[in-house]
């Protein structure tokens, strides 16, 4: 079994479907000639020619247009957008048409899309290269937005994504692109688009987390473990759109002290959907405020360093609230 | 001038009530002793008398609400001050945001809310509550300790709390439990099995660990009321502490049916009241209590507290509950005195008018299933009593009488009991003299 990062997972992935199937191809901005931004096209144009990996104006809107088309007549197109940040001119598209062609159609043409979105704060991305956009889409039924944190799951659940009839967009942190490494099998097992993931079990608080942060929550808790015997229950929803909402209450049932951490700005985040469903569903086995931690209400992560630092949530922070949660 | 009106404890071990209806509107008067809301607790629903005579001058806790014991609830002016303005206008539909409202303040001390939340927005609009956070951790407890503790009827202020602020958590709770000693179900019964003992050890569930329900499309969700969940709470409770045994006996209590048949239209001009076979069953426990007052006693862990008093239990059937009226001193009372209070208890039962010293004190359970029609049931005891007793329904049966069939008229009589406090044969000796008073009855003994 090799060990893979993130980035080698994602294009392993999409290298495997488009030998299995014809009809997936990739579209975006220097996706083809150049191997895509980030490198995970890398290769892709060669074995496959330019007309299934095809290289786009610098418009997301035509890029997510182009690909609704493409889907309702028979391909399975993967779109890249090069950032999340850049997202927004493709977002009409993506909501109003994507999101309910089926619905719009009664049926006659489901939209099997996915687009792939490179999220999260890096140092020095700023304003156009670091935002978490997750949210704005898991407020669309028609929709499923997924956000893999490892790169075993990422590589499996890009062929779900692929596979699943409905418009996708896959979220991939562009900071555990190199960064996450693990060993990856050559046949990776199905992980379904609607199944969390609990990466260990607790019996003092719960975490649930996603995306780079999630990393630096199992730091934590092993660090509390070790240190103070605090055993923390961290929960991954690997979905964000459908939620599995059965199991991130059994184990916020479980603890009855529970946090959710992302670096998204906390309100109206997916976050806070996670927290409103314990408050109701969990309230009977609760013995702490249901808590959550994230960027605050400013515009992203600052282009200087320790303003990024300041913003996304921290090891040091993490802590803090989860000794909090523990001790209250 | 408007004086309050708080929360009164409506029984013993009662901590909260629910604002269920005001009967009253803002603005309107209100007599001494005229109703004013409809409270629910655990144990009964009740109609809460004004306090004094005045103008209902505003409420200040909504319907639905659950409050502590003591809690302010509506505001009277005095009718002496009739005619007065309020002192500060009528401006917010639901004053003092809910459930916190005003707690009576002991340990009021300052200092600022914890500014420690994440995420949390600073500033919010609280209650109007100027107790701190800390204060408030100290006597208020989270959703789960507070479920954990009616499980298993610990009074959260005995438990060491050692969160923050020295609150009770939940760990605390469970811990405590866990220290508190138990009986174990294991002890081998002193006499041979008893027939048709039914019960097998019940695995003990955890709620809190319990696997959640999945609801399906066509699935209808009920929200369990107040008194559901106490029913609930009180009988689980019965079954984990007490060690449950059952035993019945076959009572021929046809000179019983005859005395009623002949009795029952003079009864009922006489009385106004229908002439059931509950008051014969009760009177028969009676006796038998006062012969085996070990059926009429409490397990106390190291002790067993055989009752003075003998204060009879009914079960009565609301359709979506259960609630157990009492008769006090019912040893002091004839036939007809029974027959008197069973049905004025049943009658009060079923219009939702008990108060709360009707449900309290009991020290033994006659469970009427025979009203429904049931010949065979397996009652829960009624914790912490030391038995319950089932009478079922008169049917017409052949039997042998003197090696010939004959058809006589048959009632099953059953007990549970909690076999730490007896065993089977005390059981049996009080269910056989029970079963015998009811089928010495004949026609020539009239009501008496």
């Amino acid at each position: 079994m090799a060990t893979k990062n993130l980035l080698e997972a994602i294009h392993d992935g999409l290298a495997e479907e488009m030998r299995a199937d014809e009809s997936v191809m990739v579209l975006g901005e220097d996706v083809g000639r150049a191997g895509g931004v980030f490198r995970v096209t890398e290769g892709l144009q060669e074995e496959f020619g330019p007309l299934r990996v095809l290289d786009t104006p610098l418009a997301e809107s035509l890029i997510s247009g182009a690909a609704i088309g493409l889907s309702v007549n028979g391909m399975r197109p993967v779109a890249e957008i090069q950032f999340a940040d850049f997202i927004p001119p493709a977002f009409d598209q993506i909501v109003s048409e994507a999101a309910r062609f089926y619905y719009r159609s009664n049926g006659a043409w489901s939209c099997p899309l996915t687009i792939r979105v490179p999220y999260g704060a890096v140092p020095g991305g700023a304003l156009y290269h670091s935002q978490s956009v997750e949210a704005y889409f898991c407020n669309t039924p028609g929709l499923k937005v997924v956000a893999p944190s490892f790169p075993a799951d990422a590589k499996a659940m890009l062929k779900s994504a692929i596979r699943d009839p409905n418009p996708v967009l896959f979220f991939e942190h562009k900071k555990s692109y190199r960064l996450v490494k693990e060993e990856v099998p050559e046949e990776v097992p199905e992980v379904p688009l609607d199944e969390a993931r609990v990466h260990r079990e607790g019996t003092d608080l719960t975490v649930v987390s996603y995306g780079m942060v999630l990393h630096t929550v199992l730091e934590v808790a092993e660090k509390l473990r070790e240190e103070q015997g605090i055993e923390t229950e961290v929960v991954e929803p690997r979905t964000l759109y459908p939620l599995d909402r059965a199991s991130i209450l059994e184990a916020a049932r479980k603890t009855g002290k529970f946090l959710v951490v992302s670096e998204a700005n906390v309100t109206g985040s997916v976050s806070a959907e996670i927290a409103a469903l314990v408050a109701r569903e969990a309230f009977e086995w609760l013995d702490a405020p249901v808590t959550r931690l994230g960027a605050p209400d400013v515009p992203v992560a600052g282009f200087a360093k320790p303003m990024m630092d300041a913003l996304v949530p921290d090891a040091a922070k993490i802590e803090d609230a989860m000794l909090e949660l523990a001790r209250y | 001038m408007a004086t309050p009106v708080t929360m009164p404890q409506l029984g013993e071990s009662v901590t909260e009530g629910t604002i269920l209806r005001w009967i009253k509107a803002e603005g309107e008067e209100v007599g001494k002793d005229e109703p004013l809301c409809e409270v629910e607790t655990d144990k009964v629903t009740a109609e809460l008398p004004s306090p004094f005579a005045g103008r209902v001058e505003r409420f200040l806790v909504p319907e639905g609400t659950t409050v502590d014991v003591g809690v302010e609830i509506a505001l009277l002016a005095a009718v002496g001050s009739l005619g007065e303005e309020p002192e500060t206008p009528v401006t917010e539909e639901f004053p003092s945001a809910g459930t916190e409202a005003q707690p009576t303040a002991r340990n009021g001390s300052p200092g600022g809310r914890r500014n420690a939340t994440v995420g949390s927005v600073p500033g919010g609009k609280g209650s109007s509550s100027s107790e701190s956070a800390a204060a408030l951790r100290q006597r208020r407890s989270s959703p789960v300790v507070r479920r954990l503790a009616a499980e298993h009827g610990v009074e959260i202020a005995e438990v060491p709390g050692t969160g923050c602020d020295g609150r009770v958590t939940r760990k605390d709770i469970e811990a405590y439990v866990e220290s508190l000693p138990e009986q174990p179900v294991s002890e081998p019964p002193a006499t041979a099995p008893l027939p048709g003992e039914p019960n097998a050890p019940e695995t003990h569930h955890d709620a809190a660990g319990r696997e959640p329900v999945e609801v399906h499309e066509r699935d209808a969700v009920i929200e369990v009321t107040g008194t559901r969940r106490a029913i609930a709470s009180r009988m689980s409770l019965s079954k984990r502490e007490a060690p449950h045994a059952w035993t019945m006996v076959e009572a021929d209590v046809s000179g019983l049916v005859a005395l009623r048949e002949t009795e029952k239209e003079a009864f009922r001009r006489r009385e106004g009241l229908k002439l059931t076979y509950l008051p014969f069953v009760v009177r028969a426990v009676v006796e038998g209590l006062r012969e085996h007052p070990v059926l009429n006693s409490v397990w106390d862990g190291d002790r067993i507290v055989l009752r003075g008093e003998v204060n009879v239990g009914v079960a009565v059937d609301l359709e979506d509950a259960l609630v157990v009226p009492v008769i006090r001193r019912a040893d002091s009372l004839s036939l007809i005195g029974l027959a008197r209070e069973t049905d004025d208890r049943v009658r009060r039962a079923r219009e939702g008018r008990l108060t709360p010293e009707d449900v309290s004190g009991g020290t033994f359970t006659v469970n009427n299933s025979g009203s429904l029609g049931s010949v065979v049931s397996t009652p829960i005891i009624n914790y912490p009593q030391a038995a319950i007793l089932s009478a079922e329904a008169v049917v017409k049966r052949p039997v042998v009488v003197d090696d010939a069939i004959a058809v006589r008229s048959m009632m099953n009589l059953e007990v549970s009991f909690d076999h730490r406090i007896l065993d089977g044969g005390a059981a049996l000796r009080f269910l056989n003299a029970v079963k015998g008073r009811l089928e010495k009855l004949a026609l020539e003994d009239g009501l008496r």
